[in-house]
């Protein structure tokens, strides 16, 4: 692959107190593909983003990004602190980078325009994921990096968001790097999937990972079964504000 | 009018204006027993400045500027939970600040100004210290604004956009040591941390930006500093608690209000 490697992290190791949270992990990420990481909960996926963000060192291995990458982030949660009034528009204003598209295209293409003069404290937590890629999209990134993006969302809209995470790679051309619980949903979209349990089980296409030994192991048959045959289709979609729309090939 | 009390006034508002935006962040970001604690540590500062013999207002600034700094340096090491930690020095170092005063009898120092606040004590070395330090204060909330801004939403969001989470967050904690110590001759230290509080959390239900609450504080600082002054002068009342008091009556009437009038409340 001769595209630009965004990330090339070797030989990861992080341990919090005697606990080895990561081993001799290995993660790239280059250019216009999206890698996503699943895991069972305490298998050190946010540790291992974290330490892809610079957020934490780790205590060996080396992690090299060109310099001057642009990342953007979309952390797992954002409390919005209720003694702070905070609108849409000012939010995004906050961290703007300087060469991103304006405000009200990025909203327009997380398609939460109508969100624009809203109190972040009076949206729908699906909604508030929505502004927090906005936010990750003002900083015009070379870089998204998502930690479990569609918390909270229901599944229709998880569907959804993801389907928009695949348009936003292919618009911007921009790796993307993301965790997730959902592999029947990210299936369709994802370039590479990363199981992690403290060291990396498997990876590879999302076909072959979902059949693997190891990530059946990890997940149980049944589950994984489940989980990777679960596709069926509605006759209509809805949007984020709930209206029907019709299927555009339907 | 007076000297001293269109001293007091120009030093009130001065202090007033900074400590709208500066005590919004105080609220946001839950800093207030901070603040509480930043100033009873003020008192040891002034003992010790009496102690050795030096500039009062020098000592108080240093003195506050180091504990604020040793402050941020135990919370990051995380041994002991903030409110613990901030119980411990608080009422130990104004403990400490009371013991030496009372033994250093060799100079007769009027407590209750420095615990409650007086306008008869601003003198013009005061006031300089105060327009020169809140000038300072201004400057530097105009310039980091957005870095404050951003830290305050989410810190680790703010991180990897490049801001310097430690760095910035040490320098508010420095600017809100620097303002109490200023200001504590004229709200005393024990109530200087409403200063902080009240007039953002009145601005909060007016406001719908962060930069609408900060100027609404300030307003509402000024109006209370004012009014409050006048009722010292007038009634021969502390200064402090009349401030206090009348920020209060503005915060009551805003929060209060919405209800009052039947709107539904946010």
């Amino acid at each position: 692959m001769d595209k630009v490697c965004l990330i090339d992290a070797v030989d990861i190791c992080m341990q919090f107190g005697d606990r080895q949270v990561l081993q001799h992990v290995d993660l790239k990420v280059h250019q216009g593909e999206i890698v996503t990481l699943v895991g069972p909960n305490g298998a050190g996926k946010t540790t291992l983003v974290r330490i892809v963000l610079g957020l934490l060192t780790p205590h060996s291995g080396t992690i090299a990004r060109p310099a001057g990458l642009r990342i953007g982030y979309m952390p797992q949660k954002l409390h919005v602190e209720p003694t702070m009034p905070m609108t849409v528009k000012r939010f995004l204003a906050l961290a703007h980078h300087a060469n991103g598209e304006p405000i009200n295209r990025i909203l327009e293409e997380v398609r939460i325009g109508h969100l624009l003069n809203q109190q972040l404290r009076a949206i729908s937590g699906g909604e508030l994921q929505r502004v927090l890629l906005a936010r990750a999209l003002s900083q015009s990134p070379q870089l998204l990096v998502l930690d479990e993006p569609a918390q909270g969302v229901d599944v229709a809209g998880q569907a959804e968001l993801y389907q928009l995470i695949n348009e936003i790679r292919n618009r911007h051309h921009c790796g993307v790097l993301m965790i997730s619980h959902d592999l029947h949903l990210v299936m369709a979209t994802t370039d590479n999937v990363i199981c992690l349990n403290h060291h990396i089980c498997c990876h590879g296409r999302p076909e072959q990972v979902s059949v693997d030994p190891s990530y059946l192991a990890l997940f149980g048959k049944k589950e994984a079964k489940t989980l990777a045959v679960y596709t069926h289709h509605h006759n209509h979609q809805h949007d984020i504000n709930g209206c029907v729309i019709e299927k555009k090939n339907g | 009018m007076a000297d001293f009390i269109v001293r007091a006034l120009l030093a009130g508002i001065c202090i007033a204006l900074v400590a709208g935006p500066l005590g919004s962040f105080v609220v946001w970001r839950r800093m207030s027993y901070f603040g509480d604690t930043l100033a009873h540590s003020s008192l040891l500062g002034i003992a010790l400045g009496i102690l050795m013999d030096v500039n009062l207002q020098l000592a108080v600034i240093v003195s506050s500027l180091l504990f604020a700094l040793i402050l941020v340096l135990l919370q990051t090491r995380k041994t002991l939970s903030t409110d613990t930690l901030l119980g411990i020095l608080a009422h130990s170092t104004l403990a400490f600040g009371l013991l030496i005063l009372s033994l250093s009898n060799t100079v007769q120092v009027n407590l209750v100004a420095y615990l409650f606040g007086d306008l008869l004590t601003i003198g013009s070395s005061d006031l300089y210290w105060i327009m020169g330090s809140t000038a300072v204060i201004g400057i530097l909330l105009a310039v980091f604004w957005n870095s404050f801004l951003t830290i305050t939403v989410h810190e680790e969001l703010a991180q990897v956009e490049g801001v310097q989470v430690g760095r910035v967050h040490c320098l508010m904690v420095l600017m809100v040591a620097l303002l109490i110590a200023v200001s504590m001759k004229i709200v005393g230290v024990l109530l200087i941390t409403s200063l902080l509080i009240i007039p953002p959390a009145a601005a909060r239900r007016l406001a719908s930006t962060p930069e609408q609450m900060a100027i609404g504080a300030s307003i509402a600082g000024c109006l209370a500093v004012s009014l409050g002054l006048l009722m010292s002068y007038r009634l021969d009342t502390p200064a402090g608690p009349s401030i206090v008091v009348t920020a209060c009556f503005f915060f009551l009437v805003t929060y209060l209000s919405p209800a009052l009038l039947g709107k539904r409340s946010q």
